[in-house]
């Protein structure tokens, strides 16, 4: 059996990229950014709060870090569950030592499951992003879009209610999409979005209802991608985050453009008590180099005027 | 289907012909970047799936398109650091894509060699008419963007017909880098009967391998780069030796990946009889001055068995 004709055949090889999401460009010839104070690195941590069913339906997949189990999974739904009871406490005085103004993602189920840290969230004033309405309610290709459009208008408003300032920013739950996605978030009133992970500064995104920001928060320093999928040690994942803060201080200062280290966290990985001296490691290591001030997004992207 | 591909023969470590390099190098040292492009909604191929997800693979094709926004030119930076000339494993459509990288590349002689067309195409299913035509269009797609013909081929995200290797030594090419059965360059048996090499290219430093397959810790895969070059060059004294370091710029250009990559670098570079070269300069020496005696001395094994 041979293929059909199609498989020789390349519609979209052209000039740029193969859609037309975005134009083809590379970091090294883009403009300079000029971050505050002359800083060559921006300090960007997320914090993303979740909620894992119980009863999760893995539509169209089971989402990493949910159950594994028959139901009913205890062992994976109370240690996610420990991340917004107990973990995060832990990542709050940290950020508070050491200076971290940090963003976070909330799915919108978690507004009524945890009252109390969200009103301590909102209080604090930190930027609230919209991180879908759990983690089992996934964004995927082939969605229908009605159905997407609720999940996305039913986790903004559980999160404007709370928040004390607009929300502007999304976070796709795995950062999965449909083809439709882009589209919705910008009807809802989303400015800008961290679902693809192919930059490391922010650029300009294209849909159907006008521009969007896409944001660098990077997938493979994140906690969960480097401890669980990878496997590797809290120690190993510490100094991880310290090789990339001297890279990218180097770049920044070689190139002349300001650079962004994000860092992605889970309260339910790094919040462990055994986990949670490596974080403070890693943060106090960032923060003691003069050419690192720490901002959320919406503040990064108030200083890039391209 | 086939037991044993047929593309060599057993021929063992031990009693082999002295290969020498030039300038009497131990080792024959290449880098090969991966300059790849993935197409975000490919035709199905029935034989493998492009992506996990459904179009649109949202995490599978943005990290992939960070290799060419963010970590070619990184990848370049330390390379050109150390004097190194990349041997790049082209999916030749970037020349349309992206021909900037392209003329980066030119602009320090870098060798280009064939990788397909795009790395979501696989030959799995081509017919063999099929497959010649894709293989042709790489081969015309690198000489007109460069002014060469590629040397050498690696099959698209290492997708293979049993005529892949004959349909590329058919089309001019002299080496390939799909077989992983030894640490020297070796004669490679094809239909058309011409002289073909396979020269070694390593799944095992190959760093999505490495740090995807494998998931190894950055700072570890640093150690197991030089590691693996001290032995290969231990070796090369009495018989030279090939360390090549296959590399994707979406994953060794991370920023919390790029300094241990970089001090492997340094720390190979920093040793005295080092060939530092390109695949085809490795197979053009190998065909001109080892070829024949392998061959001979492989039939001369066959011959006493």
């Amino acid at each position: 059996m041979t293929l059909d004709r199609e498989h020789l055949e390349y519609p979209h090889r052209r000039y740029g990229m193969d859609h037309d999401r975005y134009e083809w460009s590379m970091l090294s010839e883009r403009p300079a950014i000029a971050w505050p104070h002359g800083k060559p690195l921006a300090l960007w941590v997320n914090v993303c709060l979740q909620f894992y069913p119980l009863n999760q339906q893995g539509k169209p997949f089971a989402v990493p870090g949910g159950m594994t189990m028959p139901y009913p999974d205890l062992r994976h739904f109370s240690l996610r569950d420990y991340g917004n009871r107990v973990g995060i406490y832990r990542f709050l005085k940290a950020f508070d030592r050491y200076g971290i103004r940090p963003s976070f993602a909330i799915n919108g189920a978690l507004v009524d499951r945890a009252p109390q840290l969200i009103g301590t969230i909102a209080e604090r004033g930190d930027e609230i992003m919209g991180h879908g309405l759990h983690m089992d309610a996934l964004h995927y290709g082939g969605q229908d879009v009605d159905e997407e459009r609720k999940l996305v208008v039913d986790a903004l408003a559980a999160l404007r209610a709370v928040s004390p300032s607009p929300v502007t920013g999304w976070l796709s739950p795995v950062r999965n999409e449909s083809e439709n996605t882009p589209e919705l978030l910008v009807e809802n009133g989303i400015e800008y979005f961290c679902d693809w992970v192919n930059d490391d500064m922010p650029y300009r995104f294209n849909t159907a209802n006008g521009g969007l920001w896409a944001m660098p928060l990077s997938n493979e320093l994140e906690d969960r991608f480097v401890i669980m999928n990878n496997g590797h040690s809290e120690q190993s994942w510490q100094e991880q985050v310290c090789d990339a803060c001297d890279f990218l201080l180097e770049e920044a200062e070689r190139s002349g453009s300001g650079r962004i280290l994000a860092l992605n966290l889970h309260p339910w990985m790094l919040g462990q008590p055994h986990r949670i001296g490596k974080l403070e490691e890693a943060l106090a290591y960032i923060t003691g180099h003069d050419g690192v001030f720490c901002a959320a997004p919406g503040e990064l992207l108030g200083h890039i005027n391209i | 289907m086939k037991a044993d591909p047929g593309l060599y023969d057993y021929w063992p470590w031990e009693g082999r012909p002295k290969i020498t390099w030039p300038g009497g190098a131990r080792i024959a040292f290449w880098v090969a970047p991966n300059i790849e492009f993935y197409e975000l909604n490919p035709p199905a191929n029935p034989h493998r799936k492009a992506w996990p997800q459904p179009y649109p693979a949202t995490p599978g094709y943005s990290i992939r398109d960070y290799g060419n926004r963010v970590g070619h030119v990184r990848q370049m930076e330390v390379l050109d650091r150390y004097n190194i000339r990349g041997s790049i494993s082209l999916s030749t459509a970037l020349c349309d894509h992206h021909p900037e990288i392209i003329q980066m590349c030119l602009e320090r002689d870098w060798e280009f060699f064939s990788h397909g067309i795009y790395n979501t195409r696989y030959t799995y299913g081509l017919s063999e008419e099929q497959e010649r035509e894709m293989i042709q269009d790489s081969i015309d797609t690198i000489e007109k963007h460069t002014g060469r013909k590629p040397a050498g081929y690696l099959a698209p995200a290492l997708s293979h017909s049993e005529h892949t290797i004959d349909l590329f030594a058919e089309a001019g090419g002299i080496y390939t880098c799909d077989l992983f059965h030894d640490d020297q360059p070796t004669p490679i048996t094809v239909r058309g009967g011409q002289r073909f090499a396979s020269i070694p290219y390593s799944l095992e430093m190959n760093d999505t391998i490495a740090y995807v397959v494998n998931k190894i810790e950055p700072r570890r895969y640093g150690q197991m780069l030089k590691d693996n070059f001290d032995r290969l060059y231990q070796e090369g004294a009495d018989n030279g030796t090939v360390m090549c370091i296959p590399t994707h710029n979406y994953q060794v250009s991370c920023p919390h990946r790029l300094k241990a990559f970089e001090e492997a670098l340094e720390y190979i570079t920093g040793h005295s009889d080092v060939w530092v070269t390109t695949g085809r300069e490795i197979a053009e020496h190998y065909l001109q001055h080892h070829y024949d005696e392998a061959q001979a001395a492989i039939a001369a094994q066959e011959a006493s068995a």
